[in-house]
């Protein structure tokens, strides 16, 4: 239990500090990296509530696919960062009055009891005991049965999103050498191989092209 | 855990095929190259008639499959019909335009299939997580091909601004979808119908929340089907989009989109009718008045149209808003009348060409009559069909919209629609004056096409001649709507 506990502690402090070094490191580049740190350690969090499929989701979407397009547009766009904040002391006290008013409004809300709500407890799909079953298979269990119709769907969506992309980006370009397999695989290779038998010693008729 | 069982797939038939189809014309269309557009057009064409057939041969009765996820009766059946023949047609009358302005690539008619796919999800859809995908599904598409003329900065101003605001209302829908499933615990429209009449009244905090859910939902369809006031982005969508995208826009999606409004509004949330109906009353009016007073002004044909199918939406929500199975009737045959004029419209606007180019200006249509009276003739049907003249098929879709309200005590809805399409003749008979009474200005290019002529031709004579024998149409549309209504 206390290993939970300090376990928990370091991964929550590591990811607000990670967090706050987003927003104030002058690097882009470190900026996106502690964002990162914020994710993996995050999905440390998640793992430790249990929910090892949101924590493999956090990696594997967030670290891997949104974490290094920020990189690649951090890196290949010439965003001046340091003009970007420089309004920051000027916009503070408005943000500030702002993030107060939120946060007063949050505190009404949950010290009010107005979250408290009686809700209907009809459940489409009730969720399985997690003892007997790992949330991951738990989700294919119905995601590939019941939801399967879903599953496809939401492919089809994908499919023309990729279509799509192609379709208003591709450019066909005449100045672009392509590779051709066609050619390469039917170019007869008594023509372009020469197999030289060469005299250990001898000086070479090699013929270098 | 429970063993699993296999779903029932024959329902789905259609949608299967079609999904089938159109990723097999997408590999097709990668290995044979953009020379292949005109075949995969008509592939497109011949495998949306196979739906069709597919969904005629189907039983009519009411099936759920999928888990509950997916609903086929005779409405579904009904505006599958429709969809599937708008987006055929919308596909033929493209052909000469796509071949001409630059947008041969083979990615057109498979997209279209792919957004008429969606399209028929959206009707089948008996779930709200299902209505989402299927609108995505559809929407996604739809936001490709208005700018597929990525070269031509009004297309993709076109496809951007209806991205943009095409994502705001997903996202008003998905939070209404959020609220309705927070406080009723399920996400099937069955489920949410028995929640709405067993559990949620008297329970303060969840009638609210409920309330909150539909009104987002209803905001999203209505911008979805281009009602007043969420009709923005149609005028200058409708513009800026190459004109067969135009065509399909204001066929087939407003038709997939109000069957999902039918659906969801008459399904899970009926008990509500007394709230929802509010909305409608007011979108209908709203719609009805600005369809017909900001069309006066235009000078674009394509613009004419927008601000003229955000008038028939009106139309045909007054009878949604009378909440019988009249009402409903008459709006599937006013879709149905609707989708066949603005099919027959598009393909004049698309015989709109002067020396190989494209022209859009009314005033371009001067004299067509001297120069090219059987367009002129077929132009000036769908004009006066529009505007409500008896005998032509416009007014019978009016018609029986108007009875149901004034069956329902509706009298001021009512007559607030005639008057509006009385202003709005206004409009729709100038083009017939500019036809037939102005100086002659420089003909269209001749000849039209086989395609446009046999597209003008069959709409024209449906448009003329529905008067005569009404009967199979209204005969579907009441069977429909007795499914929708039980």
């Amino acid at each position: 239990m206390i290993i939970q506990t300090i376990m928990f502690y370091v991964l929550a402090v590591v990811t607000v500090g990670a967090g706050v070094m987003v927003i104030a490191s002058r690097n882009p580049v470190h900026s996106v990296l502690f964002l990162i740190l914020a994710f993996f350690n995050s999905a440390g969090l998640f793992v430790m509530m249990g929910a090892e499929f949101l924590a493999m989701i956090l990696i594997i979407v967030y670290v891997g696919a949104v974490a290094v397009l920020f990189l690649f547009v951090v890196m290949m766009l010439n965003i001046n960062f340091a003009e970007l904040r420089a309004g920051f002391l000027q916009y503070l006290p408005i943000g500030g009055v702002i993030g107060i008013i939120l946060l007063a409004e949050l505190v009404l809300v949950f010290a009010s009891g107005a979250i408290d709500i009686e809700v209907p407890t009809t459940v489409a799909s009730p969720t399985p005991p997690a003892d007997e079953i790992t949330n991951t298979q738990a989700l294919g269990d119905v995601l590939y049965t019941h939801y399967a119709y879903l599953f496809q769907g939401a492919g089809f969506i994908l499919l023309i999103a990729m279509v799509g992309a192609i379709v208003l980006t591709h450019r066909r370009r005449a100045d672009v050498r392509r590779q051709r397999i066609t050619d390469q695989v039917a170019r007869d290779p008594k023509a372009t191989v020469q197999v030289t038998d060469i005299e250990p010693g001898a000086e070479g008729t090699w013929k270098s092209d | 855990m429970q063993p699993f069982v296999e779903p029932d797939y024959l329902p789905a038939l259609p949608e299967l095929f079609l999904a089938g189809a159109s990723v097999t014309l997408l590999m097709a269309g990668v290995f044979i190259g953009d020379r292949s557009t005109r075949l995969m057009t008509w592939l497109a064409c011949v495998a949306m008639a196979a739906a069709f057939v597919m969904v005629l041969v189907l039983p009519d009765e009411r099936t759920t499959t999928f888990f509950g996820l997916f609903v086929t009766d005779r409405f579904a059946a009904f505006m599958k019909c429709l969809v599937l023949v708008g987006a055929a047609v919308t596909l033929i009358v493209g052909l000469g335009y796509v071949k001409r302005e630059g947008m041969n690539r083979f990615e057109f008619p498979v997209l279209i299939v792919f957004a008429t796919l969606g399209m028929l999800l959206m009707i089948s859809a008996n779930d709200l997580i299902a209505l989402y995908v299927g609108l995505e599904l559809q929407s996604l598409s739809l936001y490709i091909v208005a700018a597929f003329r990525r070269d031509s900065l009004r297309s993709t101003e076109a496809g951007l601004k209806y991205f943009v605001l095409g994502a705001i209302s997903s996202g008003l829908l998905l939070y209404g979808c959020s609220m309705v499933y927070g406080f009723t615990g399920v996400t099937g429209f069955e489920g949410i119908a028995e929640a709405l009449a067993t559990t949620v009244p008297g329970n303060v905090a969840a009638e609210t929340g409920v309330l909150i859910g539909l009104v987002f939902i209803a905001a999203a369809l209505a911008f979805k089907v281009s009602a007043v006031p969420f009709h923005m982005w149609t005028p200058d969508v409708y513009e800026g989009a190459p004109t067969p995208v135009t065509a399909f826009f204001a066929a087939a999606p407003k038709v997939a989109a109000m069957a999902l409004l039918l659906r969801v509004f008459l399904g899970p949330f009926h008990e509500l009718a007394g709230q929802w109906d509010q909305i409608i009353i007011f979108v209908s009016i709203a719609s009805m008045g600005l369809g017909a007073f900001a069309a006066i002004g235009q000078k674009n044909i394509k613009r004419l149209m927008a601000y003229s199918s955000i008038g028939h939406v009106g139309y045909a929500l007054v009878g949604l808003s009378a909440g019988t199975p009249e009402g409903i009737r008459g709006v599937l045959v006013y879709m149905l009348i609707y989708m066949v004029m603005t099919l027959g419209g598009f393909a004049c606007i698309l015989a709109m060409r002067q020396r190989g180019q494209m022209v859009e200006e009314i005033s371009d249509l001067s004299g067509l009559s001297k120069t090219n009276p059987s367009l002129a003739l077929a132009l000036a049907i769908f004009m006066f069909s529009m505007a409500g003249i008896p005998p032509l098929a416009g007014f019978f879709g009016k018609l029986y919209v108007f009875l149901a309200a004034v069956d329902e005590g509706l009298y001021g809805l009512a007559i607030f629609g005639v008057l509006a399409s009385v202003v709005g003749a206004y409009y729709y008979i100038r083009i017939v004056k500019v036809m037939y009474f102005d100086q002659p200005a420089e003909g269209f290019d001749r000849p039209v096409g086989v395609e446009l002529s046999a597209v003008l031709a069959g709409t024209g004579i449906i448009t003329l001649f529905f008067f005569a024998y009404p009967a199979p149409i209204l005969a579907g549309a009441e069977a429909a709507a007795a499914a929708l209504m039980p």
